[in-house]
């Protein structure tokens, strides 16, 4: 039963390898067939064990097969091995499902691009690295996975590498990656030694699960804080978070499946994965749910006042990754990995969609000058539109399902804290906001594009709409299988989790004090599903508050955003410009490491090694000049001076014998 | 007949035949005379080995200046003709004015 888990890889491995020698050799219909077919097939695997999965009892719901052992040292053992459970078919599901959907779009969308080999042998190798990541059943093998998708998503974001910038935010993603990838290695590391000092030599999951408890609380906070810095690098948490948004050099798919969809949750599938750890160290868990609350706020401020539209996308993708980092920090894991799965359908539609216009409007970005384009391209209005209401919340769209459990999660597994909710709550209320913004700027309102482009707007082909329906469907009932018990629901996708996650402690009732008085009447169980329920309908209102201010400010009144950048030009700048971080980070780190850099060549290397070396050949040199004058050139003198030398020796000689 | 004179006299005698040889190397600035100096030394050293030979009573000392005879023909067939060599370069085989390893 197990034999074929391995299989899920290695399919967009043959693809990779296929397009990656012959694939320019190829026509550009073989390459995308290739691609996507390698993508389909491994859909289709991970669903037929999905399926396989549904008949067995939830125990059993774990297939794990070694193939080989990589590197032994010692004690250490770490093999290329596979598993599948509950939560990586899920992640598998995801990953081929919504990436077959965007290696379709990308066929026509990169279709007269010189790059299309190159860019379709990236996106398998990036697929099968991140299959890698995901279906892994060492931390070792994820880690492979992890600095694979890493390389992918440098080639992709400097796709375009003759642009100066493309290759920049290539490189800065890559480097920024590289700082969260050391976190990730130290934890390792430390893991192994603390371990292996107690006879424990291995990384694999059910393994380390089994002697969990051989670490101390301290040893576990300081593990998992190093994971938790491997997450926020390839997540784009706070504080390693500036690489995202400028990602969007790269082409719009690849934005979308890895920089919205798959690789930039793989931190939240890490610490998902290592819940055991986490569940070991409360403060790691309450850093990384304040890291993401804060992050979900700071990027959706920024999110609403970019211009770009990806860097809006971009900026929300970070701040509901940080959604999904308070569901993970407060315990609630599948709640978490239930928003990464519909993250993935409507971000990865809203990308798409939001290619599909830059495909109508000749590669244009900026929303001030676009306007008026929904009747112009009714199938990318609509599903964007749906990709809007499901990110905003708004029931029942698969969005407001899995960012309300997160929030009550948030709030119940506190104890009741209730700022955490509020600033979750103002998220989402920002997060409608911005997203309406974009949607009324764009297809709403007079049209501002030049004439030129106006002429030239036009519906994406077939080969680009029909993944953008199917993914908003999937906005849409994508949510379904998460409806809580509140609303009459079975909260499936919770009870799928339970053999990774274990069972979720039931939520001890907090309650909120100034609720608590409207809702006196009732037990203990009473108020946690009254908290619940009116926390929920807070929530709906907020999203609808968001869109009515989105409404009210883009449609009719447009002059009064722009009086309020007049008005308060610091404030606007402020956010415009990212709160200056960027500029930050360059001025004490970049900066800072180019004065350290001048220093070693400066003073390291110029003086220090290149002083030795020199040194050492001035002295010999000075000492060659001394004695080459006893090197006179005249036999007479070489002769006399072998016979002194002889004289002493004898001399010595005779010495020695006569005393 | 040699058994009448002692073996310390044949030992002074290749001393001074050595000493008088090195002085000459040292001294004289004609490369032919400086050869003929070390041919001295060479003799000096071969009398110093029979006399040894003889007193220990062995033909050990023999052989050993059969070899330096050897070494010292040689030499002066491959030394006279560096001599030559070096007058035609440089019109003079006076070593004080040879000195082409000077450092």
């Amino acid at each position: 039963m197990a034999d074929y888990i391995w299989l899920i890889p290695v399919f967009p491995a043959v693809g990779f390898l296929i397009n990656a020698f012959l694939g320019r050799k190829m026509p550009k219909a073989a390459v995308s067939w290739v691609a996507c077919l390698a993508l389909f097939a491994s859909f289709v695997v991970s669903a037929i064990i999905f399926l396989e999965f549904l008949k067995l009892p939830a125990e059993a719901r774990v297939f794990e097969k070694d193939i080989f052992d990589w590197i032994v040292a010692g004690e250490f053992a770490a093999k290329v091995g596979f598993r599948i459970d509950s939560l990586s078919i899920i992640m598998c599901l995801v990953v081929t499902g919504v990436g077959f959907l965007i290696h379709v779009y990308s066929a026509g969308y990169m279709h007269d691009d010189e790059g299309f080999a190159r860019y379709f042998t990236y996106l398998n190798l990036f697929v099968f690295m991140m299959l890698t990541l995901v279906t892994a059943n060492n931390l070792l093998l994820m880690f492979v996975g992890w600095e694979g998708v890493g390389l992918c998503s440098y080639l992709l974001i400097g796709f375009w590498y003759k642009k100066d910038s493309a290759s920049n935010a290539g490189k800065k993603a890559f480097i920024v990656n590289r700082i969260g990838d050391f976190g990730f290695l130290l934890g390792m590391f430390m893991l192994v030694t603390t371990l292996g000092s107690q006879g424990v030599w291995t990384l694999n999951y059910a393994e380390l699960q089994a002697n969990a408890h051989l670490l101390t609380t301290a040893t576990a906070t300081i593990i998992t804080l190093f994971f938790f810095i491997g997450a926020t690098g390839k997540s784009a948490q706070i504080p390693l978070y500036v690489w995202l948004p400028d990602a969007m050099e790269g082409p719009t798919p690849v934005s979308s499946l890895i920089h919205a969809a798959t690789m930039v949750t793989a931190g939240v599938y890490m610490i998902a994965r290592l819940n055991f750890f986490y569940i070991m160290a409360p403060v790691t868990m309450e850093i990384v749910m304040i890291i993401g609350l804060l992050t979900a706020l700071f990027a959706a401020t920024i999110g609403c006042t970019q211009y770009d539209i990806k860097r809006v996308l971009a900026y929300s993708t970070v701040s509901q990754l940080g959604y999904m980092f308070v569901g993970v920090g407060a315990g609630a894991y599948a709640a978490g990995i239930f928003h990464l799965m519909t993250h993935a359908f409507f971000k990865g539609l809203l990308f798409l969609a939001a290619g599909s216009v830059m495909h109508a409007m000749s590669g244009e970005l900026d929303m001030r000058k676009m306007g008026g384009l929904r009747k112009k391209i009714p199938v990318t209005f609509w599903t964007f539109l749906v990709g809007c209401i499901a990110i905003a919340g708004v029931p029942p769209f698969s969005g407001f399902f899995s960012k309300d459990e997160i929030l009550w999660k948030a709030f119940a597994n506190s104890g009741g804290n209730l700022y955490i909710w509020i600033i979750g709550a103002i998220t989402a209320g920002l997060t409608a906001f911005y997203m309406f913004r974009m949607l009324f700027n764009t297809f709403f309102g007079q049209s501002r594009a030049s004439e030129d482009v106006k002429h030239h707007i036009h519906e994406s082909p077939k080969v680009m709409t029909v993944p953008l329906v199917v993914l908003a469907i999937l906005s849409v009932v994508g949510g379904w299988v998460g409806i809580p018990q509140l609303l009459g629901g079975a909260n499936r996708i919770e009870q799928w989790f339970e053999p990774v996650f274990g069972h979720e402690k039931e939520v001890a009732a907090p309650t909120i004090n100034f609720i608590t008085n409207a809702f006196a009447s009732g037990g203990a169980e009473g108020h946690a599903a009254s908290a619940e329920g009116s926390l929920m309908i807070a929530a709906i209102i907020v999203a609808l508050v968001g869109i009515f201010v989105a409404y009210y400010l883009y449609i009719r009144h447009p002059d009064l955003p722009v009086r309020f950048v007049r008005s308060f030009p610091g404030i606007f700048s402020t956010v415009y410009n990212k709160y200056y971080v960027d500029e930050l980070y360059d001025a004490i780190f970049v900066r800072g490491l180019f004065a350290l850099g001048r220093f070693c060549k400066r003073v390291v290397d110029e003086i220090l090694i290149d002083g030795t070396i020199n040194g050492v050949a001035y002295l010999l040199g000075g000492i060659g000049s001394i004695l080459r004058r006893v090197q006179a050139g005249y036999v007479q003198g070489y002769a006399f001076g072998m016979i002194i030398g002889a004289i002493f020796v004898l001399g010595y000689l005779i010495i020695r014998v006569v005393l | 007949m040699l058994q009448a004179v002692p073996h310390s006299l044949y030992f002074a005698l290749s001393a001074a035949l050595f000493t008088i040889g090195a002085i000459g190397v040292i001294t004289r600035r004609n490369a032919i005379i400086v050869f003929m100096c070390i041919e001295l030394m060479l003799n000096g050293a071969n009398l110093a080995f029979i006399a040894a030979g003889n007193m220990i009573g062995s033909i050990d000392g023999m052989v050993f200046v059969f070899f330096i005879m050897t070494v010292a023909a040689a030499e002066a067939a491959i030394g006279l003709a560096i001599f030559v060599l070096i007058f035609r370069l440089k019109g003079t085989i006076n070593v004080d004015e040879i000195n082409l390893l000077r450092g």
